[in-house]
Formats: C-alpha cells, structure tokens, sequence
C-alpha cells in the first residue's frame, strides 16, 4: 500500500483540521470586532488591542509569566537532561523504580493534585509563595516533558561514538560536552521550548502555588473569562496565537531546510 | 533426503522448449514507470506450471516491482499479465490466485503462528476444521508443530521463514511469489534453506517465483533464470545456459567469474569463430558460430575454471594459448586463484580446484606460465 | 581570615589530574569557582551518582515527599487557623506535663464516603472523562491514520498543524468554544441562520459543552502516539493482509488497529487520566451540574478552604487513577526498552 490520498483520508483530515482550527480563527477574527458582542459584527477595529495595551496589571503578568518561564524551562531542562541520562544509560541502580515512576507519573497527573500537594510543602517549610514557588512547581512538573523528549533521542544515539571520542582520550566529561550534547541538541532545544510553553500556559498549578506580585497571564485571562466574554482576551490570546505559530513555523523550516540538507540522497 | 524424482513426476521437464505447452503465466509487453522513472520496461515473459522461476539483477533493476505488479500491489502502467488465462488487470491483490512471502516477512506481531497460518484461510470464510487439519499439514511441512502458539518475536529468524512460507503456501495459490526470501538468514542456514524450498516446491507442485539478487541462490534453486538490467530482462534461460552461454558482456560479468579480451574478428562460419585480442596477444577460437563480419569488435569471455595453467608450454601452443607471469596467489582452500599478468600488462584470473593436498605449489609467485583453454570454454559477445 | 587549605597531596603516580582537579586545588575554597570546579571534579570522578543524584533529590523534595503532606493533611481536622488545619501530631503542654499528642482523624474520608455530592462527583468524572476518551479516540483514530497514509512530504506538515495548537494556551483555546457554543453564539447563529434548528440549542454550561472542550484541547494528545504506532508498522504487513485474501477496509480493523493498539492504549491513558481530575473545562464550559472532582477540589481548598477534606479529595482521586497511571507508566517504560539498541 502505497501512501497517498484518497477520498476517505482527505475527508477525515479536512474535518479534523476544520475542528481544531475553526475555533482558533473565529477568536481572532473576533479581537478586531468593533462590538463587545459575538454574534454582532460591528466592523473592523482595532479598539480591544488598544484597551489592551491600557491595562497595566495584564501587561505587569505577561512579564512575569515569561520570567517564571524562562527560569524554570532552563532548570527542567538541566534536571529532565540529567534524569533522562540516568534512564537510558544507568539500567541497573537502587530505587530505578522509584524514579521512573517520579519521571513519568507528572506527565498524567491531575493538575489539581500537582498544585495542591506542591503548596502544602510551601506551607509546611513556611516558604513565602511567590515568584520562586511558582518556579519550583512548573520545573517540576514540567521536568518530566523534558526526559521524555530526551530520553527518546538518547535512546537511538549511538553510544559508540562516545566510545570513540573517549578511546580518542577524551574525558568522560568532556565527551559528554563535546560528543553527546551537541548531537541531542535538537532534543534539548525542544524540550527546552515544550517546559517554556507548559509554563506560560499553566493556570493550575501557578494558582495553587502562587503569592502576592506573582499572578501570572493565564490567571488574570482566567479570572476576567470567568466575568463572560471579553474581546480583549481576544486581542491578547491573538497576539499569544500569533507569536506562536510564527515561532513554531520558522523553527520548523528551519529544521526541514536543515532536513532537506543533510537528507537528500544519503 | 534429497532422493532424485522420476521425471514423469516433475512433467515435463522443460516446458519452455515444448510449443504446444501452456503457460501459467504470460506477461506481455509489461511497462510500469514511476514519475519520469522507467522501473520495468518493455518485459515479457512465459512462466510455465511447477517451474521455479528466478528474477535476479542488480538492486533497482525492476525485478521487485514485476514482482509486485504479479501480486497486484502495482498496475502496469502498460501491457498485461494473464494467470492461468485469467487477465489480471481488474483482480485486486486480495482476489489473486498468488500469495507472496516478503522480504521483512510480514508476519502480524499480534498473532500466533497458528493464527498467522490460518489467516488467509479465514479469509476465504473456511470451516473451523478444515482450516485446523491444513494449518497442522503446514505445521508439519515446515517442521513447526511444536511452536503453534508462539508469537512472532518468540522465533528465531528461520523460524519466521518458515511460517512466512507455510502462511502464504497454506491458502494454496497458484504462484508462490518469493521476495529476497532468504536475505535475512546467515550463509550456512541460506544454503540449507535453498534445498528445503526446492524440495517443498517439488512436493507441492506449486510454481515458485523467486527475486533475488543473489546468484548462487538463482543458480541453486531455479529451472530457469531471467537475468534483468535497468527494468529489461536481457537474458532468460536455464542457470546452465546462462552460465555457459552469456548473451551479453553484462550477464556474463553478472554471473560468475570471467575473463574478457577486447577483440576482432577475423573469421565468423556457421559453426566457429577465430577472432584476434590485441589484449591477450593470441587468437581465440571459439567453436560456436556467430553472426559477425571480419574486423567487427567483439569480446571474447572465458570462465577463469575452464583455462588451464602451467609452467610448462601445453604441445599444440597455436590459439587458445597465452603466457606471463604470476603476480598474485589466493588460496580460498578448496581451490587456488592465480593472477598472472602477460607481457602486455593484461591481467588474467585462472582458479584450479585443489584436488590433492595443498603440501608443495607447483607454481608459485614470478613463475612464468602459461594459460590455455578449450575451444568450448570461449565465449565471443559482440559488443 | 580564611583559613589555609592542607598542602595539596603529593602527586602520584596514576592518571594525571583534570583541569578542573587542578583548579580545585588552587582556588580558595569557598570562591563559587572553586565550589563549581570541586563540583564538576566530583562529577567527574563519580559521574554515575551526580547524574542520578540531583534530579533525584528535586524528585523526591517536590514530587514525593509533597504526596505525603497530602496525605498526612488528609487526616488532619480544619480549623479556622492559618494555616487552616490542625497538627496531626502535637508537643502539648498540660500543666507542666509534656506529652505527645497525636489526632489521627478519619473524618474527612468517612465524609467523602457518606456525602452522595462526593461519591457522584468521583462517578461523573470517571464518566465524563471515559466518555470524553471514546470520543477522542474516534476524531483521532481517522485523523491518526489518515495522516500516516499521506504522502512523505506532507506528512511532517500535518504533523505540525496537529501539535500547532498545542502551542497555543490551553485556556485560550477552551475560552475560544465559549463564543462558538453560547446561546447567542456562534454555533447557533448558524444553525438558526441557516433555518436547521428554530430555537437555540443549549449547549454551553452542559456535559456537552465537557466533552466537546475535552476533545478539543487532547486531541493533540491521542492523535500522537496512534500516529507514531501506524508510522513504525511495517507496510507489507497490510500487503500482506490483502495478499491473503482481506479487503483493505478490514485490514484496518484486523491488522492496522491491533498492531496500533499499544499506541491506542497510550493515547486513551494520555486523555483520560488528566481529564478525570480536569478543572479549567468543566470550570468554564461545564454547567452547574456538571461534577467533577477536580472542580470540587479546587472550590474546597479555595472557597470552603477546607484543606484536609481538599487532601482527601486528592488522595482518593490517586487511589482511582493509581492503576491507570501504573499502566501507563510500564507500558512508558516498556516501550523505552523495545525502543532502546540491544
């Protein structure tokens, strides 16, 4: 069987995609409505995005939602490295068990359970919340991510080639920097940019762990969405929307260029 | 085990030569391209009943995709194919009188090999007991009685052969379609393997098509051999013909070891040819006739096993006959290859079968000797 | 004044020593260099245990150890404190007598047992999110393969469009169904506009409106690893089914489907056990009838603020997803070690 479309196929990927998308498109269609309503068309305005960029609370937590993203990406992406190193090379060590169940378990745990059990160890240490929980908590549930997406490009790299640059007299340490990192970079790159996303995205866990002057961007969209409508919620999740599939587009080229450079006629 | 069947079993043993046989298969003028990309070009072909028939070339040579377009995953792009007098062009895969054995097997991870086995005769809507008593025949004929309930990645790579084999002979088809089947197995299993299909092909009475790219393995198994070069067959024929009586400068470096001489003719007649090799500075006869001007450039091919060699002049030295020095020794054990390079710088490979213990070389390196052979052992390809 | 460090030791015949072992030595002790030149020394010398050790330790403080202060408040009783509940275990002063005072409190458990509004909160979120799972799993069991059918070079391209809105907020994209699914929205302006239905079909703030955001936001999620379970199967395997004499359609159903199933079972778990304690889509799309547990957690801890009865709520909602998560995980690990080089 030869790969290829045929009527069912075109029909179950047009339906599915219309699905998927058709939300997407009418929310940003309706950030440039001139009405409050959704059904009205009012005409073209740019009104909510100028609302927008007058309410400073929404703009104070864009910033420290990308702050609380940035730290604790980087750190998950250490500790994910770190922890899907140990699972695919260190088959054998006391409490394997353990661990792996620690690794995957945050992947389907309830967010609910995550947040609340994560406070209650603030509370119980008495760790004012704030900035740095919120961080604990998203690089901890999003660690898992990152030792997933690493784990599984470690586990088609050939471990001969750090033999090899060790038989070269290369240090352990030094084959790790200089052999493996950059060749599960791509990996890290995205598992880098999976924990950044989970973390901007997280309503949940931040509002469970959370403290004075770190009220992140989906709590404030969340407490306005629950007041009803609001189209300047469109115009920012358009922004959001934007700024995303710019970032992932071009990634993606970039990475099929690169693809299509290495590929070829191998 | 290998006990000689009469021949009145087999049929008739060449069909092929017999006009008023009929075949079982006929492809005509089967053309299949993909994109600008000539996979098959122009092939047509008579398989006869109980032949086991080999495709063997080169990679990308076409002979998967004639394969294919037999079991019906492919349509000619033009051209027909018949089986057993039924055109072909309209019977789905899944209606065919043929059942294929893949390169990869094939064999669904999610099933037994019993439940492998059975199959395709579920498929046909069999009895529950009927389909019991031919999975437990096949079991037995490929010696897998005792491994029944096993899934696929509990058996060993043999093992998957065989229940590859026995799944698609279970449906009983008219053609066994064979793809690289023995590709994935080690030499020795290979070779043991070879003779265990041809005796199942005998008993069965099934006609076998077999893709290959290996020779030895078309040379061992088939009655006859299409030889196939960028989507033609350039050459079909028993392994005896092909071997012996290349038909082109391709299929006699395709098949075998063997030496060429740029030449020229200098006499064709019905029945012999005497042509000059500036190459090997002698004049080859050749005592088979060929239709061939004086002048024209051919080649002149002869097997490195049928020349002779000795440090001594043979007593009628005229053609046939060069002389120069050996330079290299390859010793493979049961027999020796030599090298020998003449006074013009052409090199020559001449093997001898070492029937008597290797103890002293009669020749050995910077020996100067001499090469003859026969006149039967030449071959003249026009180029 | 710092201390001088103890003469390095004589140096030994044997491997010489890494740059770092070397910094180590030189530097002051307490400078943050030497602290991570000493460090990376000691990753060096015993790699093995600094690479299993940290994520590790992180593990164990903010992952394990966080389970047993749930449980621990679980049977705590609330009070009107901050914070609100009382010690399980207390050093109490009476008259001068010391002693240890332990209130082990089964309250909150025996609530959830015997309070209907728990027991049919766990039911429907069992329900709902199994209902949302199956049709998940028909949006993307066609989609999944219909992909993994398209030509080579589309299909990297689709792929994308499929995680695409994953990148976006999951609460964007809930949101997005409220203008669609209200009773003056979208959905039924068209339908109204388009003469199929004469009055507004209510859809928002119902079970409906569940299902539909749940298959919303984890399509993504179940469309993943039944693709990535097609696209490993060996295609002969199907030419194979028709060779034997079945018809495409059911090799689908024969070959295709169960060779997918581990893939399936993947994404089915991947929806169904976040969906179980989901809170943001019954929050927002869901009506006031819609229980689920999640919900019900959340207005504990921050309306009721009933902390141990919220920790209650949380360890039973574990116990019920303990053996799907386990599943989940072996067959994780399971599907690390087919895929790991022999």
């Amino acid at each position: 069987m030869k790969p290829g479309f045929s009527a069912m196929t075109v029909s179950a990927l047009t339906l599915g995609f219309a699905f998927l998308y058709i939300p997407i498109l009418l929310l940003m269609i309706f950030s440039f409505n001139e009405s409050r309503l959704v059904t009205v068309w009012g005409g073209f305005s740019f009104k909510w995005y100028g609302e927008l960029f007058r309410n400073r609370l929404l703009l104070e937590s864009i910033w420290v939602t990308l702050k609380i993203a940035l730290t604790s990406a980087t750190l998950a992406l250490v500790l994910g490295t770190l922890a899907a190193i140990t699972l695919v090379r260190f088959v054998r060590f006391r409490g394997r068990t353990l661990f792996s169940g620690m690794i995957f378990a945050p992947l389907v745990m309830p967010e609910v359970i995550t947040g609340l059990s994560l406070l209650l160890l603030f509370v119980a240490v008495d760790w004012d919340r704030g900035f740095s929980t919120v961080v604990v908590a998203h690089t901890t549930f999003t660690t898992a991510y990152v030792a997933v997406v690493v784990q599984s490009r470690l586990l088609t790299f050939d471990e001969m080639l750090e033999e090899a640059a060790m038989d070269l007299g290369a240090t352990p340490l030094r084959t790790f920097f200089v052999i493996t990192l950059p060749v599960i970079a791509p990996a890290l790159v995205s598992g880098w940019l999976l924990a950044f996303t989970l973390s901007l995205d997280d309503l949940v866990i931040a509002s469970f762990t959370t403290g004075p002057g770190a009220t992140t961007l989906p709590m404030r969209i969340y407490s306005q969405v629950r007041l009803g409508i609001t189209p300047e919620i469109n115009a920012i999740s358009t922004i959001l929307i934007a700024v995303v599939a710019l970032g992932v587009i071009t990634a993606s080229l970039i990475q099929k260029r690169q693809f299509a450079r290495r590929g070829g006629h191998g | 085990m290998m006990d000689a069947k009469p021949a009145d079993v087999r049929g008739p043993q060449e069909p092929w030569r017999d006009p008023s046989a009929v075949p079982l298969i006929e492809i005509r003028d089967v053309v299949k391209t993909f994109g600008n990309f000539v996979a098959v070009d122009d092939v047509w072909l008579d398989i006869y009943p109980r032949e086991f028939f080999a495709l063997l070339g080169p990679s990308g040579c076409g002979k998967t995709t004639l394969l294919r377009m037999l079991a019906g995953f492919e349509t000619p792009t033009s051209g027909s194919i018949r089986i057993d007098g039924v055109d072909m062009s309209a019977v789905p895969p899944y209606r065919r009188p043929v059942n294929m054995m893949f390169q990869s097997y094939a064999l669904f991870p999610h099933m037994t090999v019993e439940q492998n086995i059975s199959f395709g005769l579920k498929q046909e809507g069999m009895g529950r007991s009927e389909i019991a008593d031919r999975v437990a025949a096949m079991l037995g004929l490929v010696e897998l009685t005792d491994f029944a309930r096993r899934k696929p990645h509990q058996l060993s790579g043999g093992q998957k052969q065989r229940v590859a084999l026995a799944r698609a002979l279970v449906k009983r088809p008219k053609v066994l379609l064979l793809d690289e089947p023995l590709g994935a197995l080690d030499r020795r299993l290979r070779e043991q393997t070879q003779f265990e299909l041809v005796n199942i092909q005998e008993s069965l009475g099934i006609t076998f098509i077999i893709v290959t790219h290996d020779q030895d393995e078309a040379m061992t198994v088939s009655t006859r051999i299409a030889i196939m070069d960028r989507g033609r067959t350039v050459q079909v024929g028993t392994p005896g013909e092909i071997y012996e009586y290349p038909n082109s400068l391709y299929v006699s470096q395709f098949i075998g070891e063997v030496n060429i001489f740029e030449s020229r003719v200098v006499e064709a007649g019905k029945d012999h040819v005497t042509v000059f090799s500036p190459e090997a500075d002698t004049t080859i006869f050749a005592d088979r006739g060929l239709d061939a001007v004086p002048g024209q450039e051919v080649y002149a091919a002869i097997r490195p096993e049928k020349m002779s060699i000795a440090k001594t002049p043979p007593e009628d030295a005229g053609h046939n006959c060069i002389s120069g020095t050996v330079f290299d020794i390859g010793y493979l054990g049961s027999i020796s290859v030599y090298h020998v390079r003449l006074a013009n710088g052409t090199k020559v490979k001449v093997t001898t079968a070492n029937r008597h213990r290797f103890v002293e070389r009669p020749i050995t390196w910077d020996d100067p000797v001499w090469v003859w052979w026969p006149p039967a052992a030449s071959v003249i390809l026009l180029a | 004044m710092q201390q001088g460090r103890p003469a390095p030791p004589p140096i030994s015949p044997g491997p010489p020593p890494t740059p770092f072992e070397v910094l180590d030595r030189t530097l002051p002790p307490t400078s943050p260099w030497a602290i991570g030149a000493r460090l990376i020394s000691l990753i060096e010398k015993r790699g093995r245990s600094a690479v299993i050790f940290i994520p590790y330790v992180w593990l164990v403080l903010f992952f394990l150890v966080p389970f047993f202060i749930v449980l621990k408040l679980s049977f705590s009783e609330a009070v009107l404190a901050q914070p609100p509940y009382a010690p399980l275990l207390d050093l109490v002063d009476e008259a001068g007598n010391w002693y240890l005072s332990a209130r082990f409190n089964l309250s909150n458990y025996i609530t959830l047992l015997t309070d209907d509004l728990y027991v049919r909160a766990y039911l429907s979120s069992l329900k709902i999110a199994a209902t949302a799972t199956l049709l998940t799993l028909a949006v993307a069991l066609p989609l999944a393969y219909a992909i993994a059918r398209a030509p080579e070079s589309w299909r990297l391209t689709l792929l994308m469009l499929i995680i695409l809105p994953f990148w976006t907020s999951f609460l964007i994209r809930v949101y997005a169904w409220i203008g669609i699914l209200k009773n003056e929205g979208l959905l039924n302006a068209l339908l109204l506009g388009l003469g199929l239905i004469s009055e507004p079909l209510i859809i928002l703030n119902t079970n409906v409106a569940v299902y539909i955001g749940i298959v919303y936001s984890y399509l993504p999620f179940m469309v993943l690893p039944i693709y990535a379970s097609f696209d490993r199967m060996d295609p002969s395997l199907i030419e194979a089914a028709i060779d034997l004499g079945c018809r495409p359609s059911t090799s689908f159903w024969k070959i295709t489907v169960p060779i997918a199933f581990p893939g399936i079972v993947a994404g089915c778990m991947l929806v169904f056990i976040p969906a179980v304690g989901e809170f943001v889509i019954p929050d927002l799309l869901g009506g006031s009838q819609t229980l689920m547990i999640g919900r019900l957690l959340w207005v504990e801890f921050f309306s009721n603020r009933d902390w141990p009865l919220a920790s209650a709520v949380a360890i039973v909602l574990l116990l019920i997803l303990v053996l799907p998560i386990m599943y989940f995980q072996r067959s994780q690990a399971r599907r690390a070690e087919r895929e790991a080089p022999q």
